[in-house]
Order: structure tokens, then C-alpha cells, then sequence
């Protein structure tokens, strides 16, 4: 029905419509109720959008959150009340269905001539309301224009959810979100469960959630699930369990599930693909937040599919439909993960000489890549590999390199100052390099940058293109993860002084998973896309360069 | 007691001295911490003063420094052991100038106006026999006791000083001197401390189970989370093995990257040693400044057969330098790193240095 295409159903439009129903008879009626019905709908959701723009614009004026808890909750009831009106949507929606050719008896000029009018009306609706919303965007202080894509995008972004732990309202409202995600017509306990913090946080991170290994998120859906397909659960459970580690493997275990989904996918009628497939992917989404939060990579990667999904036009049948995603998805991890990797191996290969030791920390694909690949090219270099507690990824790369003949040494983080004067280079992967030119990786990588800059050694950061994202942070408490604090606990001689450490009060664990580095500590960053070597502070120019490619 | 008898008995006092010192410093923590190592070594060296045979003040130190190498030699790394002889050499010495009736400024400061004037080596040789120096080595030696028991109780008392209300206070590994220094000063203050956890030994662990009983606020982190979390502490504050003649620290692995981070957020790092630790070492001797430990602290035998094809390191110590250091709190009070060289002149004789 053309009346999709509505922003604003006004009040005189509805007038003329109701007119010209009782004009033209009682079939008229039943159509003229279900446009109305679906008017009702878009004006109601243009508000929620309204009420959203100005939650966001009074949260970006930095007032209180106790603020921001009373504007959340009209988007809340406005969604609630959506939900039952959906209910019924779709049953009507079958009805113009064999309305159409009834109304096709119907003289068709009068048609046309009325479509016409409606077509006229609506744009001059539109361009009034416009103009409305213009004058409510300067009432509350800051008006967003519409930018075209290459200029500066205004940055409305909503706090996210995960480092507001401490804050009631927003915990509420995830709460609720998850029980928005359903499929409609599921009955309402089969839902994405919500994860429970476990053991006492320090007061410092308070503000995050901490998750025990110990009580995965799949021990409360039910078998089998009906709402998350087979291959999103088993992939969640291998994040939450730490089977599946590294940004660079978890995108990649990520884009093999959605390719799954997307193979068993099929059209509900009377849907197109575009918009169904985006709606069918959140709440998969937030059930593997839930697993383990988000790695930035995942979030570039899920940006991209979801453009993809929503770039296929709708007269697209849905086999053609299919491929063309898994093959875009197929596209991206070669592109971005493989091709990238062989892209930055090369520019790498030219800094490793003859006779260097290199250090390297923790276990970094694309660093295992590079001196794998730099030793098949016969270059001498001897490799140590610093390590650190409570993960010991250190190992896993120790083995990758001994295995290809590489002689290795093997320290701890705290031996760092011992084994740094005989360095000549360190290499660091990095999970995400964030806009301000600051380096997230696994947390130790700023000490070992600090202790390198003190010794004088040039620390070279590797990082694919599909990393950078468009975050700034400044220290690593405002966004981090707390990863599951009985880590920690060892034993020793017989000894385990941590054992009953949630009975004492005031003994907390802290197990960190990320830091940030800045970046007068990085000499170097090696990347793909044609870029080579590029300094730290660059990242932001790439960014935008990337965004004015697309 | 007879002759024969004594000689014995303090032979075997020796001998089990020396095999419990080759047993405890396993580098996995003391089985001792160096002030019962102290203690024992005066207690030891007060029972050679006063058993052994000797005559004259030179065959005592001659006798002491034998024992003294003998005992450095079962455990290079305790310095502590070493300290312990040289101040007993140089309370011998002072004892037998005043014997002498000469003043002891005069002998003692090696000026160089004295340098030029007097020409040749000092004539002093120790030779003279005094009836009473015995008895007078023995009551200082007493005294040093008396000095080496209240050490912690002389830094603790100076914690009220050092830590305000509502600080974030940082520390590594485990140190005695360091858990009293807090303790006393949570009695009248609440703050927050964190505890670098120390890999592979894990020594942080234990100290922050005996804070935490005390009701003080702490948490454990691991070696790697130092930096991340330097931004948000006050003060750091460390213990340590070994005050460098320098003013440097030989400290627990890892406090050089601690000592770094706190550096570049310019955070004061406080030093809590008492003064029988200072030792006339300096820095620069490769072979006998770092210990090693067994690698498979760090990559346990259970790794299997990528242990032949890697080299493994699990050195105990590290080196800071004093330009990283702030504040030495010692039981005489506190200091600038540049001030150490000052009381090694007091606490030792130059001659004594190389034992």
C-alpha cells in the first residue's frame, strides 16, 4: 500500500479520507481503517523517534542521568504500546490483500486521481512538519541538520549500555529490550536471558558487569531454542567459556554463524528480506553481548552486514538475495582479515633485520603471521615472548613459533626489565585503535610499551583497517571488561591464600581484560589498505577517508 | 665451659647457620624475612665475640671475617648477612679507638686534607691489647640487638605521617615492613590499597589476605594491570631486599616496571627499609646482581616437550634506579635517595667494604 511511504498522518488528511469513505461506499470503510490504523502506527513511532532525539540531546547536554531515566521512559511505553498493535497488524495486513483486486472493479481513474491528491497532501505535510521539527530541534538547545555522508557526521551517540552497570534505570531498560527481541507470536519466557553479575566488584569498576565462567548464559535457554539459532548458541557459549579468543578469530567465528543464519534463512510472507533479516539478527546480537561484550572488530563487522542486508532491493528474489550476502560476507573476511594480513606481513617483513631480537606479548594472530612469514623469507631473528597471568596466551604463541623452527625465550611481565636492554624491536597486536590515537589491547601492553620507551626500544603497533573504530578514550577504567575474578586464585605448595575470598568484606579481585596505550609510547603503526607505516595520530584521518570511500 | 667445648659448640652454631641460610633463600620468600636474618647473624656474631680466642682487636675482626665470608658465600643474595659483619667490624673498631683514647673523628673521616698530609697508609694495626674491649663489644653488639628488634615499630610509628584519608595507596609483593606500616596507620585512617600480585610467586596474594583482615579495603591485581590502574593511585608504596649504595633498590621483580609507571603519572614512590639493609653494594656487578630461580615456576614441566626448544628466565630481582625513588622511610627516620650515601659513611667502615 502506498501508505508506507507516510512520515505524518495530519489530522485533515484524515478528515478528507473519512469523506470520501462515507462518499464512496462500505467496502471503502474496511481499507480506510486499516490505513488509518497503520497512520496511527507511523505517527506513533515518528514520536517515539522524536522522544528519542530528545532523550539523546538532553543526555548529550551532560544533565544528571536522573533526567535521562524519565525520557527513557516514553520511548519504553511508546514501544509496549507498539508491541500489541503489532499483534494485530499483521492479520489485517492480508486483508487489502484481497481487497486489491476488489477494488480493481472500481473505476481506476479515481484511483490514480486519488492516489494523486493523497501524494500532493503528503508533501506538503511533510514539508510543514519539517519546518515544525526544525523550530522543537533549536528549543532544546543543539539542532542536528541533516549532513550528507562526506561531511563532519554529527556524533549523537547514546551511552552504551555496558559501562552503566551501576545505573538502575538503564539495567531496566536492557532488561526490557531483551524482552522486546522476541520473534512475534513466541510465547514470553522463550527470551534472551539476562546475565547476572557475579562476586564483589571493586568499587572502582562498578560502573561494568563482571561475569562468572562458571554460570554460562546458555545454562538458562532452553534446548532446543526456538529464538537463537543453534550455531549464535554454540558460538556464544564458545566466547563466554574463552574457547574463542582474539578480535581477529572472534569476527571471523562471528561472520561463519551469520553466514549459517543467513543459509537457513527463509522469508516469512508478506516480508521483504531487507528488514526482516536486520530484525531477525538483533536479538542474536544481544544474546552474544550478553556471552561476552562486543570486541570492536564485531561491531565493524555487524555495521557492514547490516548494510549489506539492508542495501538488497526488494525485487530481489531471495536465493539471489542470499548468495549475494554470503558472498559478501565470504568478500569482507578476505578482504579485510586475510588479504590484510599478507598486505601488512610485507610491510612488516622490511623493519625485521638480520640478528634482531624481537619481543612480542600475549598471543597476536597478526604477529605470529608477520615472523612466521618473516622466517620463511630467511630472515636470523630470535623471538621473546612475554607472558602474563591469569591468561598465559603466551604459551599459545610460544608453540606456534616453535613449531616453525623460531628459537624463543620465554619470560613473565614482570621480567620485562630484566630482558629489555637486549631488544633491539617490539612488536604489539592491538584489539582496536581508537580515534584519539590511543591503542586498546590486552591489558600489559602499556607496560610493556612504557618499560620499552624507557629502555629506548621502538615499540611497532599491527592492526588491520577494519579495527580502527571511531571510540576516544583517555585511561582504561570508563570502558573495559571484567573478566571472571577466580581467575586469579593459585595454588601454591599446597597453599591457596584466595580461597574463601568473597567471605572477607573487603578483599577484591580485579581481573582486567583491556588497556589503552598512549601514544607517545607507540612508534610505529603497520596497517593494510595501501598505507604501510603510519603514525598513531593518523587514525582518525583513515577513518574518515574509509567513511568518504563508502 | 672448657675450652674444647666451646669451640665446638659454637663451630656447630656456625655450621647450622650456614646450612639454614643455603635452605631458606630458595628466592620463593625467605623462610626468614631479613630481619630475623639479621637478628640471628648479630646473635651469631656476639657468640663468636665472645667464645672465640682473641687477643687483640685485629684477631677479632680477622675471626669475624672469616666467619662473615664464609657465611656471604652460603647466600650471596642475602645482604643482610653481610651488613650484619661489617657493622660489627666497625663497632669493633670504634670500641678499640676509644680504648686507645684517641678521638674517633680523627681516625674515622677520611678527609682529603688528610689524604694529602699524612703522606702513607694508616699505622693503625689493631695490635694492642685492651682487657676491657671485649666487654665493650659485647654491650654495643647488645645494643644493636636491642636497635634491629624495634625496627618496624620505629617505620610504623611514621605512618600517620605518609598517608592522608581516602587514599588509593599501591604495593608489590609481600613485605613485612610495609604491612606494618599500614596496619598502623589504618588504626586511624580508612583508605584503599591495591596489591600487584606479584607472578610467579604470587606473594601478593598472602599480604593482601593478612590487610584485608585487618578490615583495610584491598585489592588484588595482577603484574600486567599495573599501569592500567597507576592513573587513579596517590602513592606507591614498596618495600624492599637491598638499599644500593647508590640510593637504587634491589627489589622484587617487577617493581622497575612499577617504579616506571608511577614515574609517569608522577606518583610518589615511598620506600620502607630499615637501615640494616643498606649494604655498600653498587649496581654495576652483572654476575652477582641478579639470582635466578628454576624456570619451571615459569613454564611448568607439564608444558612437555616445547621445554627443550625455549629458554625459560625467572629472575628474583630487579634494579631501579634512585632517580625513580622519592622517599626512603627507614626506622631513623626518612631520606632522599641522595642522603644514602651519607649513612653508609656512618654505618660502615671504607675498609670494610670488601670483606
Amino acid at each position: 500500500m502506498a501508505d508506507s511511504g507516510v512520515t505524518e498522518g495530519p489530522d485533515k488528511k484524515d478528515d478528507m479520507q473519512f469523506d470520501r469513505a462515507k462518499s464512496e461506499g462500505k467496502e471503502l470503510t474496511k481499507e480506510e481503517k486499516q490505513r488509518l490504523r497503520k497512520e496511527k502506527k507511523q505517527q506513533k513511532k515518528n514520536k517515539e523517534k522524536k522522544d528519542d532525539k530528545a532523550s539523546q540531546e538532553s543526555e548529550k547536554e551532560k544533565k544528571p542521568l536522573g533526567s535521562a531515566a524519565p525520557a527513557s521512559q516514553p520511548p519504553t511505553q511508546s514501544t509496549t504500546q507498539k508491541a500489541p498493535s503489532a499483534v494485530p497488524a499483521p492479520a489485517p495486513v492480508s486483508v487489502p490483500a484481497s481487497e486489491a483486486p476488489v477494488l480493481a472493479d472500481k473505476p481506476a481513474k479515481s484511483k490514480a486521481e486519488l492516489k494523486a491528491e493523497r501524494r500532493a497532501r503528503q508533501e506538503a505535510e511533510r514539508a510543514s512538519k519539517q519546518g515544525k521539527k526544525g523550530e522543537t530541534g533549536q528549543q532544546a538547545a543543539t539542532s542536528k541538520p541533516k549532513a550528507p555522508p562526506n561531511e563532519l557526521q554529527p556524533v549523537v551517540k547514546r551511552l552504551p549500555e555496558h559501562i552503566q552497570v551501576d545505573n538502575p534505570d538503564v539495567l531496566k531498560k536492557l532488561a526490557k529490550k531483551l524482552e522486546r527481541q522476541q520473534i512475534p507470536g513466541h510465547i514470553a519466557d522463550k527470551q534472551i536471558p539476562l546475565r547476572m553479575d557475579y562476586g564483589y566488584k571493586v568499587s572502582l569498576f562498578s560502573h561494568l558487569h563482571q561475569y562468572s565462567r562458571k554460570a554460562p548464559l546458555t545454562q538458562q535457554v532452553s534446548i532446543p531454542s526456538t529464538v537463537i539459532h543453534p550455531a549464535v548458541v554454540r558460538l556464544g557459549l564458545q566466547y563466554s567459556q574463552g574457547i574463542v579468543t582474539g578480535s581477529n578469530a572472534r569476527s571471523v567465528a562471528l561472520l561463519h554463524a551469520f553466514k549459517q543464519v543467513i543459509r537457513d534463512y527463509t522469508t516469512p510472507p508478506n516480508e521483504e528480506l531487507s528488514r526482516d533479516l536486520v530484525n531477525k539478527l538483533k536479538p542474536y546480537i544481544s544474546f552474544l553481548n550478553q556471552c561476552r561484550p562486543l570486541s570492536a572488530s564485531m561491531g565493524n563487522a555487524i555495521k557492514y552486514i547490516k548494510k549489506e542486508i539492508s542495501n538488497i532491493p526488494s525485487q530481489c528474489k531471495e536465493e539471489e538475495a542470499k548468495s549475494k550476502l554470503l558472498n559478501c560476507i565470504e568478500c569482507y573476511i578476505n578482504e579485510k582479515i586475510i588479504l590484510a594480513a599478507k598486505a601488512i606481513a610485507k610491510s612488516a617483513i622490511e623493519k625485521i633485520s638480520d640478528g634482531d631480537v624481537i619481543l612480542i606479548y600475549g598471543c597476536s594472530s597478526l604477529v605470529n603471521h608477520i615472523l612466521c612469514e618473516a622466517f620463511e623469507k630467511s630472515r636470523k631473528f630470535r623471538v621473546i615472548v612475554v607472558d602474563s597471568r591469569p591468561r598465559l596466551e603466551g604459551r599459545e604463541a610460544l608453540r606456534r613459533l616453535v613449531q616453525k623452527g623460531i628459537s624463543c625465550t620465554y619470560v613473565l611481565i614482570s621480567a620485562v626489565s630484566y630482558v629489555l636492554p637486549e631488544v633491539s624491536k617490539v612488536f604489539l597486536g592491538a584489539h582496536a585503535l581508537l580515534a584519539n590515537g590511543y591503542v586498546m589491547s590486552r591489558v600489559g601492553t602499556s607496560q610493556i610499551a612504557l618499560v620499552a620507551k624507557a629502555f629506548n626500544v621502538p615499540v611497532l603497533v599491527c592492526c588491520e583497517t577494519y579495527k580502527f573504530c571511531e571510540r576516544v578514550q583517555t585511561d582504561s577504567f570508563v570502558s573495559n571488561e571484567l573478566d571472571d575474578p577466580d581467575d586469579l586464585i593459585v595454588t601454591r605448595k599446597g597453599k591457596t591464600h584466595l580461597k574463601d575470598w568473597q567471605e572477607v568484606p573487603s578483599l577484591g579481585l580485579l581481573n582486567l581484560v583491556y588497556d589503552v596505550t598512549p601514544p607517545d609510547f607507540v612508534d610505529l603503526v603497520i596497517t593494510d589498505l595501501g598505507l604501510g607505516m603510519i603514525p598513531c595520530t593518523s587514525v582518525p584521518v583513515v577513518l574518515r577517508v574509509k567513511n568518504v570511500d563508502q | 665451659m672448657p675450652g674444647p667445648y666451646k669451640e665446638t659448640d659454637l663451630t656447630e652454631r656456625v655450621e647450622a647457620f650456614l646450612s639454614d641460610l643455603k635452605r631458606g633463600g630458595s628466592g620463593t620468600g625467605p623462610l626468614r624475612g631479613s630481619a630475623e636474618t639479621a637478628r640471628e647473624t648479630t646473635a651469631l656474631l656476639r657468640r663468636i665475640t665472645a667464645q672465640a680466642r682473641w687477643s687483640s682487636a685485629g684477631d677479632l675482626m680477622e675471626i669475624i671475617r672469616k666467619e662473615g665470608r664464609r657465611m656471604i658465600a652460603a647466600q650471596p643474595s642475602e645482604t643482610t648477612v653481610g651488613n650484619m659483619v661489617r657493622r660489627v667490624l666497625k663497632i669493633i673498631r670504634e670500641e678499640y679507638a676509644r680504648s686507645r683514647g684517641s678521638s674517633e673523628e680523627a681516625d674515622q673521616q677520611e678527609s682529603l686534607h688528610k689524604l694529602l698530609t699524612s703522606g702513607g697508609l694508616s699505622e693503625e694495626n689493631f695490635r694492642q691489647h685492651f682487657v676491657s674491649l671485649k666487654a665493650n663489644v659485647i654491650e654495643v653488639i647488645n645494643e644493636l640487638l636491642t636497635e634491629l628488634e624495634g625496627t618496624t615499630d620505629n617505620i610504623s610509628m611514621q605512618a600517620l605521617e605518609h598517608i592522608h584519608s581516602n587514599e588509593v595507596i599501591m604495593t608489590i609483593g609481600r613485605s613485612r615492613t610495609v604491612e606494618a606500616f599500614l596496619k598502623d596507620a589504618a588504626r586511624k585512617r580508612k583508605f584503599h590499597v591495591i596489591v600487584a600480585e606479584c607472578a610467579p610467586f604470587c606473594q601478593g596474594h598472602e599480604m593482601a589476605t593478612s590487610l584485608s583482615k585487618d578490615g583495610i579495603e584491598t585489592t588484588v591485581i595482577t603484574d600486567a594491570a599495573i599501569f592500567a590502574v597507576m592513573s587513579r593511585v596517590n602513592k606507591v608504596i614498596i618495600g624492599t631486599q637491598t638499599v644500593l649504595a647508590n640510593g637504587g633498590l634491589r627489589a622484587v621483580n617487577g617493581t622497575h616496571t612499577l617504579a616506571l609507571a608511577a614515574k609517569h603519572h608522577s606518583t610518589p614512590l615511598i620506600v620502607c627499609a630499615p637501615m640494616f639493609k643498606l649494604s655498600p653494594q653498587f649496581p654495576n656487578e652483572e654476575d652477582t646482581f641478579h639470582k635466578f630461580v628454576s624456570p619451571h615456576e615459569v613454564l611448568p614441566f607439564t608444558e612437555g616437550e616445547i621445554l627443550s626448544k625455549v629458554n625459560a628466565h625467572c629472575p628474583v630481582f630487579d634494579y631501579v634506579p634512585p632517580e625513580l625513588i622519592t622517599l626512603f622511610i627507614s626506622n631513623i627516620g626518612g631520606h632522599a635517595p641522595s642522603y644514602i650515601y651519607r649513612l653508609m659513611s656512618e654505618l660502615y667502615h671504607p675498609e670494610d667494604h670488601e670483606l
